[in-house]
C-alpha cells in the first residue's frame, strides 16, 4: 500500500544530493583503518553465537554472515531475539544485568564480545536508529554536533561542513537548513527519525543498526526512510531489525529469519521470499503466522 | 444487567470535588496571606537602612540586623555551595553507575531514614564532628592547630570551633538527604531512550551524564534545592546546639568567625516582654523572606542559564 505513494520531492532531491558528499570520519587509529580496509568483504561474522539473559537463552547457535554495504534484515515473530542480537553487534546489552554470550561474533575480524574490547570505539563504528525516535532536547544542529563533539574537538567551520553532509546523506537538509537552531523536538516523528539517523552518520560509521526503525511513523515517512536507507546502502554496512515483511522484502539484499532464539533461514532476500527453503520460514513470510 | 449511573448524581459529585479543592486551596491561600499581612503590618514601620547596617542593641531604637543577617548569607552559602555538589553527585552515582547491589540499597534506605531525622540530631553531629571533631584536637580551643593570620580571610584551624563553617556544614547535613532525593527523582525521570542515544553515539557514561542526563535533570533537580535552602535558612535547632550566639557584634571575616543567624534572632526579640521588639522581630522575618527570595532566585537564574532556551 506505501509502495504507491508518491515519494515527496524533497526526498527525492536531497537523496540524489546526498551522495556526492563525502565523510571524513575521525579515525586516528591504525587499528581503525585497517578495520575499515577490511569492512568492505564479509562486514560481520557470526558462529556458533548464543546469548542469556541471566538464566533464559535469548538466541541459540547462531551462524551468519552480513555483507559489507549490503542490507540485512532480521525478520521473525515478536520475542524471536532479533533484537537481542542487534544490540549484541554495538554491544549494547552491556547495560542489562545478567546479560552475556558465548562463541564467534566478528566485525571484520575484530572480536566483538572480547573483555578488553573498547565499547566507546565499537560504538563510534556501529551506529544505531531506535524503534522510537529519541531525538535530545537540544537543538537541531546540537544533535547532529552531538556524536562528533563526543571524539574529538572541530573547528566551527569543520563542524557546521559535518552537520551539513550528514543532514544530506539523511535526506533531511532541505527541510530543516533554516532552522537548524529549532528544537529537534519540534520536528515530525518522521523527520526525528531520520535525524537521529543524521545524528548517527554524523560519527563516522561502518555500520548502522537499525531497530525497527519506522514502527512509529506513518506510511509516507516510512516510505521516506525506506528509500533513504537504499541509498545509505551504498556506503553503509546495515543491518535492519522489522516487523514489516514488505518492509524486509522492499529494502534488504538479505534476510535472517529468527524464530524463538533460533536462526531458521538466511540467504538473498529475493531467494527467501519466493523459494524459501524452510516450512516455517514459507509460513511466516506467507503470513500464515506471526 | 447493568444499572446505568444518572448523569445527574455524576454531576454532582463532580461539582461537589471541584468545590473541595477550591476551598482546600483557598485555606492554604488565606493563612499565607494572613502571615504576610500579619508580618508587614508589625514589622514594616520598624523596617530602614540603620535597621539592616546596625549590630545589635539593648536600646530597640538602635537595634539592628547586621550580625545575624551576614551571618544567615554565609551560612547558608556555605551550605549551599557544600550539599548541592555532594548531593548531586551522590544521587548520580546512585542512578547513574551504581550497580544495583545490596550496598547500594543499603545506603538509599539510610538516606530515606536521614531525611526524617529532626534536625536537633543533626546539630548534635554537627556539633560532634565539625565544632569538635570527636575531642581530636583537645576540648577547647586554645589547643586548636591553627593556619594563617586570625584576621585573615584564609585563617583556619582545627577543630572548627562554633564558626560559619561548623554551621554551614552542619546544615548541610540537615538539607543533604532532601537534594539527594529530589536529584534521584529528577535523574529517573529522564527518559532511557536518550541516554541508550548517548551511548550508541559512544558517549562514555560520564559524557552521557554530564552532556544529556543532567541537562534534562537540573529543573527537578533545582527545585528540590529549593525546598532544601528553604529549610535551611529557616532552621535554628541545629544552630543552637552548635553554639550559635546572639549577641555577635561583628560580621564573619573568614570560615572560623562566629556567627549569628536571623532565625535565632527573631526567636530572641520575639520572646521579649516589650512590645517594640515584636516589631523588630516583624522586620527581620521580611529580611529574611528577602534574602530566601534572593537564593531562590539565583537557583531560578542557573535552571534558566543550564536549560538553553530553543526557539
Amino acid at each position: 500500500m506505501t509502495a504507491e505513494t508518491p515519494i515527496p520531492s524533497t526526498v527525492t532531491s536531497s537523496s540524489t544530493a546526498g551522495p556526492q558528499v563525502t565523510i571524513a570520519p575521525a579515525r586516528p587509529s591504525v587499528q581503525g583503518q585497517t578495520l575499515a580496509a577490511a569492512v568492505r568483504e564479509t562486514a560481520i561474522k557470526v558462529r556458533g553465537f548464543s546469548s542469556w539473559y541471566s538464566s533464559f537463552q535469548a538466541l541459540k547457535s547462531l551462524d551468519l554472515e552480513m555483507h559489507a554495504k549490503h542490507v540485512t534484515a532480521l525478520i521473525g515473530p515478536s520475542g524471536c531475539g532479533k533484537s537481542t542480537f542487534l544490540r549484541w553487534i554495538n554491544r549494547m546489552n552491556d547495560s542489562i544485568t545478567g546479560a552475556r554470550a558465548s562463541g564467534t561474533l566478528e566485525l571484520a575480524g575484530v572480536d566483538l564480545l572480547s573483555q578488553s574490547l573498547d565499547v566507546v570505539d565499537l560504538r563510534r563504528r556501529v551506529g544505531m536508529v531506535f524503534q522510537k525516535p529519541n531525538p535530545f532536547p537540544k537543538s537541531i544542529y546540537d544533535n547532529v554536533a552531538f556524536g562528533p563533539r563526543l571524539h574529538k574537538v572541530y573547528t566551527r567551520a569543520e563542524l557546521d561542513e559535518l552537520v551539513e553532509q550528514s543532514l544530506r546523506q539523511a535526506s533531511i537538509w532541505n527541510e530543516v537548513k533554516d532552522r537548524l537552531r529549532a528544537s529537534a523536538l519540534s520536528l515530525s516523528g518522521g523527520q526525528q527519525q531520520r535525524l537521529c539517523i543524521a545524528r548517527a552518520i554524523a560519527v563516522g560509521p561502518e555500520v548502522l543498526l537499525m531497530d525497527e526503525p519506522c514502527s512509529a511513523l506513518d506510511p509516507k515517512s516510512t516510505l521516506a526512510i525506506e528509500e533513504l536507507i537504499e541509498t545509505l546502502a551504498d556506503r553503509y554496512t546495515i543491518v535492519i531489525v522489522t516487523h514489516n515483511m514488505q518492509q524486509a522484502a522492499r529494502v534488504s539484499d538479505h534476510t535472517a529469519f529468527f524464530f524463538e532464539g533460533h536462526l531458521i533461514e538466511s540467504g538473498a532476500t529475493e531467494e527467501m521470499f519466493t523459494r524459501p527453503k524452510n516450512k516455517q520460514t514459507e509460513d511466516y513470510v506467507t503470513g500464515r503466522f506471526g | 444487567m447493568s444499572t446505568h449511573r444518572s448523569i445527574a448524581s455524576r454531576l454532582w459529585h463532580d461539582r461537589t470535588f471541584l468545590w473541595a479543592c477550591l476551598i482546600a486551596a483557598n485555606i492554604a491561600m488565606l493563612v499565607l496571606a494572613v502571615l504576610i499581612i500579619s508580618i508587614f503590618w508589625q514589622g514594616f514601620g520598624t523596617l530602614s537602612w540603620s535597621f539592616i547596617t546596625h549590630f545589635a542593641s539593648r536600646k530597640p531604637a538602635e537595634a539592628g540586623i547586621r550580625a545575624p543577617l551576614m551571618g544567615s548569607i554565609w551560612v547558608c552559602s556555605i551550605c549551599a555551595l557544600t550539599a548541592l555538589p555532594l548531593g548531586i553527585a551522590t544521587a548520580v552515582f546512585l542512578e547513574e553507575f551504581a550497580k544495583k547491589s545490596r550496598f547500594t540499597r543499603i545506603i538509599q534506605t539510610n538516606i530515606m531514614n536521614l531525611a526524617g531525622v529532626p534536625s536537633i540530631v543533626y546539630g548534635i553531629l554537627g556539633l560532634t564532628a565539625f565544632a569538635r571533631m570527636f575531642g581530636a584536637f583537645g576540648t577547647n580551643l586554645d589547643t586548636a592547630i591553627t593556619f594563617g593570620n586570625q584576621e585573615s580571610l584564609f585563617y583556619f584551624r582545627l577543630p572548627f570551633g562554633s564558626s560559619v563553617l561548623a554551621g554551614g556544614l552542619t546544615l548541610m547535613l540537615v538539607i543533604l538527604p532532601v537534594i539527594i532525593i529530589a536529584t534521584q527523582e529528577s535523574l529517573r525521570s529522564v527518559p532511557s531512550s536518550l541516554r541508550a542515544g548517548a551511548m550508541a553515539l559512544g558517549a562514555t557514561r560520564w559524557q552521557t551524564v554530564w552532556c544529556i542526563t543532567l541537562p534534562a535533570a537540573i529543573p527537578g533537580i533545582m527545585t528540590g534545592a529549593i525546598l532544601a535552602m528553604s529549610r535551611a535558612i529557616g532552621e535554628s535547632a541545629p544552630i543552637l546546639v552548635l553554639g550559635g550566639l546572639l549577641l555577635v557584634f561583628n560580621t564573619p571575616e573568614n570560615l572560623m568567625s562566629d556567627f549569628a543567624i536571623l532565625p535565632l534572632q527573631i526567636y530572641h526579640w520575639a520572646g521579649k516582654p516589650q512590645q517594640v521588639f515584636h516589631y523588630l522581630a516583624g522586620s527581620a522575618i521580611i529580611i529574611q523572606l528577602v534574602v530566601l527570595l534572593i537564593f531562590n532566585g539565583i537557583a531560578v537564574l542557573i535552571r534558566q542559564k543550564l536549560q538553553k532556551p530553543l526557539q
